[in-house]
This record gives C-alpha cells, sequence and structure tokens, in this order.
C-alpha cells in the first residue's frame, strides 16, 4: 500500500531468486518449504496461521518489503522470541522465503 | 437390529466420515492417542499390543495439539492450532463432536470434577469454557486487552484444585487464576508484573504450585495457590548470569513435572542446560550440560531418569539423565523430528514420536533399547489415558 513500488521491486526479486534456486537446487528448496512448515510452523502454525509468532499471511506482511523481512528471517528479532536463521539460510535463501510468504505460501 | 441402531447412531453425526467400526469393550486404562499433526488425524493405540485401534479423521489443524482425558478415560479432548476443539470416543474411535472455539488455540485443560473443559487461545487472547459433555460454551475469560484493541496472548492453562485454572498471559506479564465453581460466573484473580513475558506453565501433581517460565527473564514465577495472597515470587532468579544467551529455535514446554526426590528438573531457556531446583525453598540445586534446548523434560514416573528432547537443529537427538548423580548415561539418535515422549503408567516403557520418518519408536527405559515401532502420519503429541487422573495433565 504505502510502497507499492518497493513491494513490486520485492516480488520481481523474489521471483527472480525463486527462479535461482529453483534451478540451481530443487532439493534444497524442498528442504527449506519443510523447514517452514515444521520449524517456522512451531512458533507462527503449520499453516503459517499464527501462533507465539503472528500470522504469515500476505495481508499482514503487507508493509514490509521482501529485504525486510528477510531481514528479520536471517537477524531475528532481539527481546523477542524470533531467533536469528543465519547459520541455517543464506540470504538469497531468506529473501526467496520471503517472497514466498508475501506471495502467499500454504505449506 | 442392536448393531444396526448402535452403527446408525454413530453415522448420523458424522456424515462424511468414513464408516465407524463397531465399538470394543474393555477397559481404557492401557490406550491412548498418537497425534498425526500433519494428517490432521490421531491414532487409538493399546500400549500392550503395541497396536493402532483406530485412526481418527478430521480434526483440523494439529500443529502443537494437545489433549486431555475425561475422568472415565474414555474422550480425549483434542486441542487443535485452528482453535478446534475435538472430543474423541477411545472405545468407538469416533469423532463425536467438533467446534472451532477460537482463532488459534494452544492448550487446555479439564476441571478438576471433569466436567468443564477449559480451552486458551493466542487469538484471540482469553480462556473459555465448555461443558465436557456437550461442547457448549459456558464462560468466555477475555485476557487483558493491548494498545490496538487485541487481547494478551494466554499460555500454560492448567486445572488446579477446588475447581480453578490458571494461565499465564504473554504480552502483558500477568497470571490469572479462575474459579469456576460458577460457570456463568467465572471469579477471576489476576496477579501482576510477574515478569516479562510468560511462555508456559505448570503446576506441580499436588496442585499446590503454579509456575510460569519467562522467556524475558533469567528466572522463573512461582505462585503459592494454597496462599495466592502471598502473590507470586520469583525462583532461579539469574540462573543465566553472565552466560551468553543461545537463540532458541523451538520454545520448551514446561507441561509434566520432573521431579526425582526432593529435586525438580526444568528446562532452561537460551541455555543448552537443564536446571536442578530444590523443591524444598526452592532453592538452585545444579545444572546439567545437554546437547540442545531442551523441549521436553520429563521423568520416568518412578523418578529415576529424566529424559529429554531437543529444539532444532539438535531434534533428532535425546538424552537420558540419572537423577541420582546428575550424569547423562545416554545419548540417543531415535531420528530426525523427535518431537515428543510419553512413559506407559508405571514407566516401564517410553514411546518417542519420530516425524520425518513417520514412526513412533518404543524404548524399554531399563535397557534404554528400541524394542518396538509404529508407523505414523508425521507423528507428534503423544497422550496416554493415565493422564486422565493427573492434575495439570
Ligand atoms: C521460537 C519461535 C519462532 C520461530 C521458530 C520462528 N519465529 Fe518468526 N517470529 C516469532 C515471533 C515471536 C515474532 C514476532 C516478533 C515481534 O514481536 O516483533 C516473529 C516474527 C517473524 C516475522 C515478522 C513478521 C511480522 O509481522 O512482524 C517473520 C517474517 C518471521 N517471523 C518469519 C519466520 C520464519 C521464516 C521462520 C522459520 C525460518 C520463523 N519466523 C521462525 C517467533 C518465531
Amino acid at each position: 500500500m504505502l510502497n507499492c513500488k518497493s513491494l513490486m521491486a520485492g516480488t520481481a526479486l523474489a521471483l527472480f531468486s525463486l527462479a535461482g534456486i529453483a534451478d540451481s537446487a530443487p532439493q534444497r528448496k524442498a528442504e527449506i518449504l519443510h523447514l517452514l512448515k515444521h520449524d517456522c510452523g512451531s512458533c507462527h502454525g503449520m499453516r503459517l496461521q499464527g501462533g507465539l509468532g503472528p500470522a504469515l499471511v500476505p495481508e499482514r506482511l503487507k508493509p514490509f518489503s521482501a529485504e525486510q523481512l528477510a531481514a528479520t528471517i536471517l537477524h531475528g528479532r532481539p527481546g523477542t522470541p524470533m531467533p536469528p536463521w543465519k547459520p541455517f539460510l543464506t540470504e538469497q535463501e531468506a529473501l526467496w522465503l520471503a517472497g514466498l510468504l508475501k506471495k502467499g505460501i500454504e505449506p | 437390529m442392536r448393531w444396526f441402531f448402535l452403527i446408525a447412531a454413530m453415522l448420523v453425526p458424522l456424515a462424511g466420515q468414513a464408516a465407524a467400526s463397531p465399538c470394543l469393550t474393555r477397559g481404557t486404562g492401557d490406550m491412548g492417542i498418537i497425534i498425526e499433526r500433519a494428517a490432521g488425524s490421531l491414532q487409538v493405540v493399546d500400549t500392550t499390543a503395541h497396536s493402532e485401534l483406530f485412526r481418527v479423521e478430521g480434526l483440523g489443524d494439529l500443529s502443537h495439539a494437545s489433549a486431555v482425558y475425561s475422568r472415565d478415560a474414555r474422550y480425549a479432548y483434542i486441542f487443535g492450532r485452528d482453535g478446534g476443539l475435538s472430543k474423541v470416543d477411545l472405545l468407538c474411535g469416533t469423532l463425536v463432536k467438533r467446534v472451532v472455539q477460537g482463532g488459534n488455540s494452544i492448550g487446555g485443560a479439564i476441571s478438576q470434577d471433569g466436567r468443564l473443559i477449559a480451552v486458551s487461545n493466542y487469538e484471540p487472547g482469553g480462556v473459555k469454557v465448555f461443558s465436557a459433555e456437550s461442547l457448549e460454551l459456558l464462560a468466555d475469560i477475555p485476557a487483558t486487552r493491548l494498545p490496538g484493541g487485541k487481547g494478551s496472548k494466554t499460555v500454560g492453562l492448567v486445572d488446579a484444585p477446588e475447581q480453578r485454572f490458571v494461565f499465564g498471559l504473554y504480552d502483558t506479564g500477568e497470571i490469572w487464576i479462575a474459579d469456576l465453581t460458577d460457570p456463568k460466573a467465572p471469579r477471576l484473580q489476576r496477579f501482576k508484573d510477574i515478569g516479562r513475558q510468560p511462555y508456559d506453565g505448570l503446576i506441580t501433581p499436588d496442585g499446590r504450585y503454579y509456575i510460569a517460565g519467562l522467556f524475558g527473564e533469567d528466572g522463573l514465577a512461582l505462585l503459592d495457590l494454597w496462599h495466592p495472597e502471598r502473590g507470586p515470587s520469583r525462583i532461579l532468579n539469574h540462573y543465566g548470569r553472565g552466560k551468553k544467551q543461545l537463540p532458541v529455535y523451538k520454545m520448551p514446554h514446561l507441561e509434566g513435572w520432573a521431579v526425582a526426590g526432593d529435586r525438580a528438573f526444568l528446562p532452561a531457556i537460551g541455555l543448552h542446560e537443564i536446571l536442578v531446583v530444590n523443591r524444598d525453598g526452592w532453592q538452585p540445586a545444579g545444572r546439567i550440560q545437554v546437547h540442545g534446548q531442551p523441549v521436553f523434560v520429563m521423568a520416568r514416573p518412578d523418578g529415576r531418569q529424566i529424559w529429554v528432547n531437543f529444539a532444532f537443529p539438535n531434534n533428532d537427538t535425546i538424552q537420558v539423565i540419572d537423577t541420582e548423580t546428575l550424569k547423562i548415561i545416554k545419548t540417543l539418535k531415535p531420528g530426525k523430528g523427535a518431537l515428543h515422549m510419553e512413559f506407559t503408567p508405571r514407566g516401564e516403557e517410553v514411546w518417542i514420536s519420530i516425524r520425518d520418518l513417520d514412526q513412533v519408536k518404543i524404548y524399554d527405559t531399563r535397557t534404554l533399547e528400541q524394542t518396538a515401532s509404529l508407523p505414523a502420519d508425521k507423528p507428534s503429541g503423544i497422550f496416554f489415558t493415565s493422564r486422565a487422573h493427573k492434575t495439570g495433565l
């Protein structure tokens, strides 16, 4: 809403990196989706409808750019239970995941 | 003829479900359920025969699902993530009734007299109370409002003696006691400033002490339910002092009270440790370095061993601790996604769900060897009927 452009840029970026990941390592993609469902799911709900952490659905994530979300995923939110996933995800993977979340995904 | 009516009666409320099987005639004391989180189903199992008796489907989103039992141990009440509350008949293997009671629930409890089921919700925050018989809504207890209008998330809901329920409020740092003697008019006692971000709670098996784990503090909050007027106090304060907090990839669960003799065992948060506390005076009595962030810390029913599982990325491991020496006596690698453990009523076996293997593995707790396994679809929680008669479970 507020930043339609960066949203679009984010989506484009996400699509781009989606293609990148899909081409380079389809197996890795499946691993990340498994992580999303089961490990992110332990706080955000297996269907991402929320739990201790908020729902990760497009409606809610609208105000954030994919880059912002990727930064949250990689570095966590200090002072909250959201942990940093940097040891387990590359920047490109986090951006891909952020893009998926913004588009809406049912893992 | 009788069968016809029986089967017809079972089919009516469940049109569209798989055909119901005839009901069993047996005791339920050696029965239990295994939650199949991804499929939204559960298995009814026989813990003597190590076998599946029924599969019950259509239970919604069961990630993080938990269950309690009716006092006759015939019915299981399952609390799903999607706010669903389901009542399952163990003898008939049927879903008796299901209501979607809230947006996003996290757990529940059954009252001392077995008549009430309480469910705590993340969204909208609060506790709802239902008739155990009909699942009709009897009371709605909204949580403290946050700026913006949402209710504080409610966590760590347990039953307590004298027809009470106790729970924590995550966002506002409170513990509430709700007296449901008159379900139409719950009486509330609210304790504020108990510490930041209570994430779960437990009650001691005698029903006297409620303990809330705090995410935002180095310590736990303790409330004496014999003397609520004294208010909550802090125990194990600064247990992590000077230590670097590690990220927590799955929140620990305090449900179940791991007690051996005069010592109790609790998962630390942000440290790969188990905290040992003296029950007499609640003084720290040691800490045990373990393989990762502990999730469940469970005592074998006789208190001789503690079994621990861990958060991602260490959820392929289980450790067994001797409660006399506080030493790790075994590190098991049962498979990725070792999510939950349940002891048989007297503890000769422990059942462990291994999500990524689609298996429940059964271990002999004396030899610490696997003795059997059961196929299950992405199993998570395992709940045996022996919980029916335990406060807080
Ligand atoms: C241990 C619990 C936990 C786990 C596991 C977890 N999160 Fe979170 N997450 C949270 C909490 C709590 C917040 C809210 C933080 C706050 O209050 O600002 C959050 C916030 C977020 C946000 C920001 C959303 C918003 O609206 O503010 C994103 C995006 C997110 N998480 C993604 C993920 C992803 C992707 C994973 C898995 C790789 C994950 N989380 C795993 C607890 C968790």
